[in-house]
């Protein structure tokens, strides 16, 4: 199992024409139709895309939870292909950190057992759990919520938690779907603030969002449409239009 | 993730839903208290059976003539008659290794007894020897038996049965010294006898035991002697006493030893306890089968309420698997959860039952079997990992993307 997630790609992510269809029947479902992708360790990736544009479906491959129809992924250099349930389920231990929109943190459990969970998965021992658990809650400033329960905290604090829970294991990749999409404004400010300082020490994060001014603060933004990335720019650069992005993809 | 772990998790589980997992430990806990009550009557009812026997000495064998069923006409006319001849020749040395003491046995019949204004007919008015007391298990409570030499110098004396002692003289009266009338013939009452309690609807209290040469003198005629009770010297001679007694007993009347019908039958106590004890061992596994159904209920109650846990915390599964938790500790988590109700049901199932077992119930004084008590605890352990597998199976298969969805 060591062998098969030693890194062959130096991307954290290296999507190679990624198909994914739903068979509903009668007609297939074409929900993603070839992406090419390539997210480099440090990147602040933003995807972008009005709901049914596939963002979700990329979201669920991106994160082992789904695998494509055909094309080949490659997660910190490991094919995910050739991985069965459990190197799947230690993939996902492992390499990624998940942040989702409804925090998902599991309730009636306290802050600092929802973070130890994944340690715990991962079979590390109490006191270097403990440990890290509270260093990640520290860097999220939930020190002094480590006790209470999910329901007792604010939803900015959960999805505060809810970030701790995913770095603790100090991932290749922060996977974040809609994290903002269920907090107000200040709390959805205080959750960007987390990400940027995750990104400022050099961590790699994809965060799905349909808001600009979220994405906004990702250093290369796409867009997807129906199924397609339509545009990839970084904040730095000028927008590219769609056709250089397309040229990309033969390219590649 | 250690047991430890997995246990606290499923302690958090069993927690969540107070009253549902009451309700369902509350079904194992039945089936493991009826398990440990049932078997405890079953073999309290085996050990009241067991007891009635001993009464009858352990190491006794006794003789009876006329034959086995086929009616009683016709075993009457092939009925020895046994004297104290008989008696005689079975207490010979040769014999000595195998049999301690051989005892006759006069009953006298129709015999009223009378003292003052009461008057009462006793169940049996037995004449016999002292050795009685070891072969048949009596004892002088208050008083004593009647000596040897009572027996050869035809002393009119008696001892009187718990029941005969209130009927004659009133509770708390010994009566002993008093001269009982039976049949207008003077008796001294020298003894009463400790109580031996009811054998089905004979009155073992209600009894008259006299020196037999007495009763032979008075109150039955004739020479024959009803009833040789024979004492082996230990336990495991008795059989060895039994073949000596019916091969004696044969050859002096000239009958086939080996014969249904021989005109005398043999009668082993030890083997009356056997075959009872065979028979109240299927009782017990009876009753024990009809308290395991009601566990397997239980169990299935387990495996109910798990499949409606698996249900419910179906995004709680999603979220698990998304952050890395194996297949192994999914199904370790509510197999955990499962064996912990289970277990609580268990142990309070088996509180329940021991102090349930204190109980008299039906008659019957339970006697706890505690090997049935482990295997109770186990089993209710067992049936909730075989009930608890399903459910956790199902947790543990579950895709994380449609876990997560779930709502």
């Amino acid at each position: 199992m060591i062998d098969t997630l030693t890194p062959q790609s130096t991307s954290v992510i290296d999507l190679r024409r990624i198909v994914k269809t739903y068979d509903m029947g009668e007609h297939t479902v074409r929900a993603l139709r070839g992406i090419n992708l390539n997210v480099e360790r440090g990147d602040f990736l933003a995807i972008m895309g009005a709901s049914g544009s596939g963002k979700s479906t990329l979201m669920n491959i991106i994160g082992c939870l789904d695998i494509p129809t055909s094309g080949r992924y490659f997660l910190d250099g490991v094919d995910v292909a050739t991985l069965d349930e459990g190197q799947l389920a230690t993939a996902r231990n492992r390499k990624i950190g998940f942040i989702f929109q409804s925090f998902n943190l599991i309730a009636r459990t306290s802050v600092i057992d929802n973070v130890e969970l994944p340690m715990a998965y991962a079979g590390m021992k109490q006191a270097q759990r403990a440990d890290r658990a509270r260093a990640a809650l520290e860097l999220v400033g939930l020190t002094d919520r480590s006790r209470h329960l999910p329901n007792e905290l604010s939803g900015g604090q959960q999805q505060r938690a809810a970030v701790a829970r995913a770095i603790a294991t100090n991932p290749a990749l922060l996977l974040a779907d809609e994290p903002t999409g269920n907090l107000d404004s200040e709390s959805t400010s205080e959750v960007l603030d987390v990400f940027d300082q995750m990104h400022r020490s050099g961590r790699t994060i994809v965060m799905i969002t349909h808001e600009p001014d979220v994405a906004a603060r990702a250093s290369r933004v796409i867009r997807l449409k129906d199924g397609e990335i339509v545009s990839d720019f970084r904040a730095t650069d000028p927008p590219r239009p769609s056709g250089a992005t397309q040229m990309m993809e033969s390219n590649s | 993730m250690g047991a430890y772990q997995l246990f606290r998790l499923a302690l958090r589980g069993v927690n969540a839903n107070k009253l549902r997992s009451a309700l369902t430990i509350l079904g194992i806990l039945i089936g493991v208290a009826s398990v440990v009550v049932l078997v405890a009557v079953g073999n309290g009812s085996a050990d009241a059976v067991k007891k009635q026997f001993e009464g009858l000495g352990t190491n006794s064998i006794t003789v009876f003539t006329g034959g086995f069923g086929g009616g009683r006409g016709g075993a009457r006319s092939q009925a020895i008659v046994m004297t104290m001849k008989d008696v005689e020749a079975l207490q010979s040395t040769e014999y000595s290794p195998s049999i301690k003491s051989v005892v006759p046995i006069v009953n006298a019949q129709n015999v009223t007894a009378t003292f003052g204004d009461a008057s009462t007919t006793p169940e049996q008015f037995q004449g016999t020897t002292p050795n009685i007391q070891t072969a048949s298990s009596y004892r002088a409570e208050v008083g004593r038996f009647f000596s040897a030499d009572e027996v050869t110098n035809r002393q009119r004396v008696a001892l009187i049965g718990k029941t005969m002692q209130a009927n004659l003289f009133g509770e708390g009266i010994s009566g002993v010294g008093q001269k009982v009338k039976f049949n207008r013939i003077e008796f001294e009452v020298i003894g009463v006898l400790a109580t031996k309690g009811t054998t089905g609807t004979r009155d073992e209290d209600n009894v008259v035991l006299a020196p037999w040469t007495a009763v032979r003198d008075t109150l039955a005629g004739g020479t024959s002697v009803n009833q040789i009770k024979v004492e082996a010297t230990s336990s495991k001679t008795t059989t060895e006493a039994q073949t000596i007694v019916t091969e004696v007993l044969a050859a002096r009347n000239g009958k086939d030893p080996n014969a249904v019908n021989k005109g005398f039958q043999v009668l082993n106590a030890s083997a009356l306890i056997a075959s009872s004890t065979s028979t109240s061992k299927t009782l017990t596994v009876l009753l024990g089968a009809v308290a395991a159904i009601s566990l397997l209920v239980g169990g299935i109650g387990i495996m109910n309420i798990m499949l409606v846990t698996v249900t419910e915390r179906t995004r709680e599964i999603g979220i698990r698997k998304a952050i890395g938790a194996q297949r192994g500790a999914i199904l370790g988590q509510f197999l955990m959860e499962s064996m912990v109700l289970g277990a609580i049901g268990g142990i309070a199932g088996v509180v329940l039952g021991l102090v349930g077992a204190r109980f008299r119930i039906v008659g019957v004084k339970p006697s706890v079997s505690y090997p049935s008590v482990i295997v109770a605890f186990i089993v209710s352990v067992a049936v909730s990992l075989f009930f608890g597998f399903y459910p956790a199976n199902r947790a543990a298969s579950l895709r994380p993307i449609d876990a997560l969805r779930h709502e």
